[in-house]
């Protein structure tokens, strides 16, 4: 019960774009086709899952043993861009059809601050190493949900007639705004 | 010359409102205008950190594996940022949260070490950075006192309207985050064609 409540909370209630604003770059760059939205959710997903499971061993066995706290951020987001230049390397080798899907998107993933966010809410938020694993998977889903939607909608608003100063980024806020409404609908299932 | 190197991140290359850069923090930490000063100004000073460092390493460090050494040095005065204000303002502190370490990936420090500081002299660099900084620093106190004068009725905890005033839990959400930047974005586009179209 208590893995389904993370499950959820981390995809619907907390949703990481739209109650944590965490990934809110690739949020406004890449959500323009559907099937892009898509790809680039499916590689946060994937590097999230593995870096949250990377970062907590590092965070057990290696900060706390060690007592070595203040290095926290700097080997963080060492072994987040180090593991996404890994992955990319294997990937483009072992497997070129999923790197033609989703590898151009690696590299950009780097600065993501949803995948250091993620690996910092689970040392605050104290998670075992299983909790991390679900709580990984609920926030990347979550995050391909809003990459998806918005997506959708972007595609649509191509075609109407927005008034010229709101072209562009200022709508796409205001209507991440509207879904962030929504999703706060989601808060009374808790 | 050089300031033009300041004065370029206050209007005509402003951090939020023209590059669309390090906007996780930005809405999210924009419920009170107080907030926002101290988020501006740990950027501001992890900004000019690295700038300082960066431009005077920029001979030493080989291009290849320039990015990682960066992001060493920024993640290095983020640190220091974090325990600062932990010691000093330990309420924000504790209300700003992960955003603090979040500044790591703040798209506009690695984006001014790759355009700026990594080619110039550090008196430039320097300039660039407070420049950029103090963009970075008003934008989000606009928005931050937008907020909260709608939000809160109040700016900076100052009272600015009595307790008649409804407060609209609205602009104390995400939406209000939201909706408030995506319309001052929209207001500074109206803002830069009147000027355009006057000269």
């Amino acid at each position: 019960m208590n893995l389904i409540s993370i499950f959820i909370a981390a995809a619907f209630v907390n949703n990481f774009v739209f109650y944590r604003f965490l990934g809110i770059c690739p949020f406004l760059g890449i959500s323009k086709k559907l099937k892009s939205a898509l790809s680039m959710g499916l590689a946060v997903t994937f590097v999230m899952v593995i870096s949250a499971i990377a970062t907590f061993l590092i965070q057990t066995y290696f900060l706390e043993r060690y007592g070595l706290p203040f290095l926290k951020y700097v080997s963080f987001i060492l072994v987040i861009a180090s593991l996404v230049q890994l992955i990319e390397m294997y990937m483009k080798k072992q497997h070129p059809n999923m790197y033609k899907i989703f590898g151009i998107y690696l590299p950009l993933i780097t600065t993501n601050c949803a995948i250091l966010g993620l690996a910092l809410l689970n040392s605050l938020l104290g998670y075992s190493i299983i909790q991390t694993f679900v709580f990984a998977i609920g926030a990347g889903f979550g995050f391909t949900l809003a990459l998806t939607i918005m997506a959708g909608i972007r595609e649509r608003l191509e075609y109407s007639n927005v008034p010229e100063p709101l072209r562009g980024i200022p709508i796409s806020l205001i209507v991440a705004g509207l879904l962030a409404l929504a999703f706060g609908g989601f808060s009374g299932i808790m | 010359m050089t300031l033009k190197d300041f004065l370029n991140g206050f209007w005509r290359q402003n951090p939020i409102f023209r590059l669309i850069l390090g906007m996780c923090p930005t809405l999210a930490v924009t419920n009170m205008a107080i907030n926002g000063l101290v988020m501006g100004l740990a950027t501001l000073f992890v900004l000019l950190g690295s700038s300082i460092i960066v431009s005077s390493i920029r001979k030493l460090v080989p291009s290849k594996i320039r990015i990682p050494v960066f992001i060493v040095i920024i993640a290095t005065f983020v640190t220091i940022a974090d325990y600062v204000l932990a010691a000093f303002v330990p309420a924000i502190h504790k209300v700003l949260g992960i955003y603090v370490p979040l500044i790591v990936v703040n798209c506009i420090i690695l984006g001014r070490m790759e355009a700026f500081a990594k080619n110039n002299p550090i008196s430039n660099s320097i300039l660039d950075a407070l420049g950029m900084g103090i963009g970075f620093t008003w934008g989000l106190i606009l928005l931050g006192s937008t907020r909260e004068i709608i939000g809160f009725g109040t700016l900076f905890g100052f009272t600015i309207f009595g307790s008649w005033y409804p407060q609209l839990l609205i602009m104390k959400l995400p939406t209000g985050a939201f909706i408030t930047l995506g319309l001052l974005i929209a207001l500074m586009n109206v803002i830069r064609k009147r000027k355009s179209t006057l000269a």
